[in-house]
């Protein structure tokens, strides 16, 4: 199974609205902004959990892009830094692979907005394959 | 529970009063209800108390992570959890100021059953000038059976802007804004 056709088959991947872009450097997940992904309306900014989730699809989708699996892996543990605020615009996240074992995946992914340099947030996670 | 109750009992540091004190009690959909990602996931917090909060997160199937086994995914957890922890930093502080997340870290211990609410509580065990430190579980049949474990620090004071549960508070207390 590959990441595009996993990212169809979660529902929750479709209520957040991400898609993936492919670029050189492989797979780009993108978080189209949108009203109700709010968590707080006075800056205004992303909700910090739609950030986290965020991220750890990224993380999930890259784990499947390589596991080569029909299953869905399974998250261990998944750790957020939240580095600025994301604001009102679409997100991007990239994840690497940090180390590919037998049964479990590390994988890191950081997300952006406008500027890949000015990181909004970053995470590490295992998951089971 | 029996953790929690320990935990409650354990905080050295509480501040005299607490900002949010009038609005300790269950059901406070004013602390949640200005939240669109909130209303959104139809999120209700179930109870505040001092340094504490309990947030339930409505099962749906438009949550779930996993399409064979029906779970809903991860990072939904991370935000009821996220949720919750904010919460309970609010309930900890003697005045309110905005806040943000600077780190959380969640262990997934099981699988959350399929069809169940989700139900987060975080406290705020330890709280300075800057920072605040949480931890937080999450169940669907009760809290001592957790399916994730969770621990976050927060900045205190985070920006300049007015914090939208401040000025939810401030409407609520007839002071205007």
């Amino acid at each position: 199974m590959r990441g595009r056709q996993a990212l169809a088959l979660i529902p929750y991947a479709g209520f957040l609205g991400v898609r993936i872009e492919d670029d050189a450097q492989g797979i780009v997940c993108v978080l189209p902004f949108r009203d109700d992904l709010v968590g707080n309306v006075a800056l205004p900014a992303l909700h910090g959990g739609v950030v986290g989730a965020f991220l750890e699809l990224t993380a999930l989708v890259q784990a499947i892009e390589l596991a080569d699996s029909e299953r869905v892996p399974k998250p261990i543990n998944f750790s957020v830094d939240y580095l600025r605020s994301a604001g009102p615009r679409d997100t991007r996240g990239r994840a690497e692979i940090v180390k590919h074992g037998r049964r479990i995946a590390n994988v890191r992914v950081l997300a952006w907005q406008d500027d890949p340099s000015r990181p909004v947030a970053a995470g590490i996670g295992n998951f089971l394959l | 529970m029996a953790t929690f109750a320990l935990l409650a009992c354990g905080v050295a540091d509480a501040p005299e009063r607490y900002a949010l004190a009038e609005l300790f009690g269950s059901a406070r959909r004013e602390l949640i209800d200005h939240i669109p990602h909130c209303r959104r996931l139809g999120m209700e917090v179930v109870e505040v108390g001092p340094q504490t909060a309990t947030v339930r997160l409505p099962y749906r199937d438009e949550l779930v992570g996993d399409p064979v086994r029906r779970v809903v995914f991860g990072g939904v957890i991370t935000t009821l959890i996220d949720h919750a922890s904010g919460l309970a930093v609010f309930c900890s502080l003697a005045e309110l100021k905005a806040i943000a997340t600077l780190d959380l870290r969640i262990d997934y211990l099981r699988a959350a059953e399929p069809g169940r609410d989700l139900v987060g509580q975080a406290h705020c065990y330890k709280l300075t000038t800057h920072v605040a430190f949480v931890r937080a579980t999450a169940w669907e049949h009760g809290p001592e059976n957790p399916f994730a474990s969770a621990l976050g620090t927060f900045m205190i004071g985070a920006n300049q802007s007015v914090s939208p549960v401040a000025r939810a508070v401030r409407k609520r207390l007839g002071e205007g804004k």
